[in-house]
């Protein structure tokens, strides 16, 4: 509900206020658009280390396609390793910014405001990364289109039974929903680029853009109607594309995999790990840009409670999945869970990884650690990569220890693995720069609006900030 | 409504604020003006009523659409086409099929909403009459604008830059542009 609603004798947290200062409307768009019009030497250094990490990654995909897929460390029975991992870990962060765009939208949380434009522009850049895998897992690549149904003159067409062409739906979807609901919440913004352009041709670029906005109370209306059904529409997706992605590991007969357990399972993490990453941008991106008035400790402190309620119902999933492996006294469910996974060849992974998925965000539980930039990039650093080994762990060790001891097999990663997964987080990077250097990043007309709305809450407010 | 008001010879008044706009709407609609249009940086609220959106129920029609041609390219494919035959499970596979029967309903409606509002909006054209005056690039910033047409000045009594002068704008503009 609106903070400006919220009684007098406000809660604790309530005493945050969302957003400070009482620059005029004209001084608070020419300073958050400010990094369109000038490029300040930090950025070039982060460009340049992300261009590197661009470069590794054309050159490890590069490889790959020209080699093979056997430049990677997978092999049967380990036929799945850190392709499906990126994959999954990238697509999970993708999530939170739909999340926060969409679902936070339909809850009128006006927190959201100052942050979804960088949690959408996240999703789109994870989910380039995330579909660049399984393309490359494909041993073919340039045959993709073979999983999407056209009339081909083989007459064969995609088996809707299998997981594959499942995945090709609800992620190609699930890009493009949120491209549409970025690129549409960026046309007011993109209206206000084009009025202040310092050069013709800026102004022209930021014009062809913004697609004739001005603001007409019609076009107003429309676009709030159009807004809000994108949203709707992209709700649902938050859920469904994990959990279609869950189907992949969950409809196969694998211990460790076979569970009912697996779709909630993975969109929580899939928001927990996303949630992470927005704070890893927004915390660096505020510093930068000078954002302090409009994302404000409010804003990190909610983030941080909502990544400790999705690092509380993770915890409940691990728990109750081993429970089962357990409670169904199956003995290949059982040496999966209980011996395999903590005492096996990846234990030390495994258990890294829950010191950082469960362990570490309990420190939510102390409010001084939420407002904390410190603490709050420290730790949300860390359930990125307890994150990313979640996904390893259920992946490889329910693939190595096959059901024949004599098919055991323990996976290692080549350097071109290793190189694809850096390369893909500085190609994320590099996209993120771009995206930070060319569009506004916080949704000014949302924050103006925000303003006008919570006018008196806020100078009573900042007595107290 | 919106962009008949921008005929040549309309009149544009700025205000500083929507409480301002919103009042001066409020007027011009009591003395019998029905040809206005406002233009703001943020949505203005009540601003003027307007005729309900047809664009739901376009998305929901695309939606269904789009549901349906996923299922049926589905069953096309698999259980007409070219079957398989898998462990003898059947060729129509109703819960497999629904994934990308969702995926598919998504996507189109999503598609709809988006085209749509371009096009009711008018959002393909990047030039627009209203830019010509000098000065409209603030009501994307912090201006508030107001468009009466006088084709109003047959139904009221009072000609139009009187009943905007009262108003207390920043300025009054006429607007010369063909659209």
């Amino acid at each position: 509900m609106s903070v400006s609603r919220a009684p007098a004798a406000a809660t604790k947290s309530e005493s945050f206020p969302l957003l400070k200062g009482n620059e005029g409307d004209a001084a608070l768009t020419d300073h958050l658009l400010a990094s369109l019009w000038s490029t300040p030497r930090a950025w070039w250094l982060l460009f340049a280390l992300s261009s590197l990490g661009t470069l590794l990654l054309l050159a490890t995909v590069t490889y790959t396609v020209v080699r093979g897929i056997g430049t990677w460390g997978n092999n049967i029975p380990v036929a799945w390793a850190f392709g499906i991992t990126n994959f999954v870990w990238w697509i999970g962060i993708g999530h939170a910014g739909t999340f926060i765009s969409a679902f936070l939208l339909l809850l009128n949380q006006r927190w959201r405001g100052s942050i979804n434009r960088v949690a959408e522009a996240m999703t789109i850049f994870a989910l380039v990364n995330a579909g660049l895998f399984p393309v490359l897992h494909l041993g073919r690549p340039w045959f993709f289109y073979w999983l999407i149904p056209y009339p081909a003159t083989m007459n064969v067409w995609p088996n809707f039974k299998s997981a594959l062409p499942w995945d090709v739906a609800a992620v190609s979807t699930y890009f493009t929903v949120s491209l549409l609901f970025w690129y549409l919440g960026l046309v007011p913004d993109l209206a206000s680029a084009r009025d202040r352009a310092p050069t013709r041709t800026r102004r022209l670029i930021y014009g062809i853009f913004a697609m004739g906005w001005r603001g007409s109370g019609f076009q107003w209306q429309r676009y709030r109607i159009a807004y809000v059904l994108l949203a709707g529409l992209a709700t649902p997706l938050v859920i469904s594309v994990h959990s279609v992605v869950s189907l992949d590991f969950s409809i196969t007969q694998l211990p460790g995999w076979h569970s009912t357990i697996f779709p909630p399972y993975f969109v929580v993490g899939a928001i927990y790990s996303g949630l992470a990453m927005v704070l890893i941008l927004l915390i660096p991106l505020r510093r930068a840009l000078n954002l302090y008035d409009v994302i404000t400790r409010k804003h990190l402190d909610a983030i941080a409670k909502l990544m400790l309620t999705m690092g509380l119902i993770l915890t409940y999933s691990y728990v109750m999945e081993t429970f089962m492996a357990w409670y169904s006294a199956n003995t290949a469910e059982r040496y999966t869970y209980l011996v395999s996974r903590p005492f096996g060849p990846y234990a030390v992974t495994y258990w890294i990884m829950t010191l950082l998925n469960v362990v570490s965000p309990q420190l939510f539980w102390m409010r001084r650690l939420r407002t904390n930039t410190v603490a709050l990039f420290l730790i949300s650093g860390g359930i990125l990569v307890g994150m990313w080994m979640e996904r390893f762990i259920i992946i490889v060790t329910s693939l190595n220890r096959d059901f024949l001891t004599s098919s055991w097999h323990t996976y290692f990663p080549t350097w071109v693995d290793w190189g694809l997964l850096a390369g893909s987080v500085g190609f994320f990077g590099f996209l993120f720069l771009l995206f930070v250097r060319w569009v506004p990043s916080v949704a000014i007309s949302e924050v103006k609006e925000l303003r006008q709305q919570q006018a008196p809450a806020r100078l009573a407010g900042d007595h107290d900030a | 409504m919106h962009d008949q008001t921008l005929t040549p010879g309309v009149y544009m008044a700025e205000f500083s604020s929507a409480a301002e706009l919103n009042s001066a709407v409020r007027v011009l609609s009591g003395h019998g003006y029905t040809l206005l249009e406002t233009y703001s940086p943020v949505p203005l609220t009540p601003g003027i009523p307007r005729r309900r959106s047809r664009l739901p129920i376009v998305v929901f029609i695309a939606g269904l659409l789009g549901g349906a041609a996923s299922y049926a390219i589905q069953w096309y494919a698999n259980v007409y086409s070219y079957p398989l035959d898998i462990g003898g499970r059947p060729a129509h596979a109703v819960p497999a099929f629904l994934i990308a029967t969702f995926e598919g309903t998504v996507l189109c409606a999503s598609l709809a909403a988006f085209v749509g509002l371009f096009v009711v909006a008018r959002l393909t054209r990047p030039w627009n009459p209203v830019f010509e005056i000098d000065g409209f690039e603030r009501a994307t910033i912090d201006r508030y604008w107001l468009a009466v047409n006088p084709a109003d000045k047959l139904t009221v009594p009072d000609p139009t830059p009187g009943d905007l002068r009262r108003l207390s704008p920043l300025r009054i503009v006429r607007l010369e542009t063909q659209s």
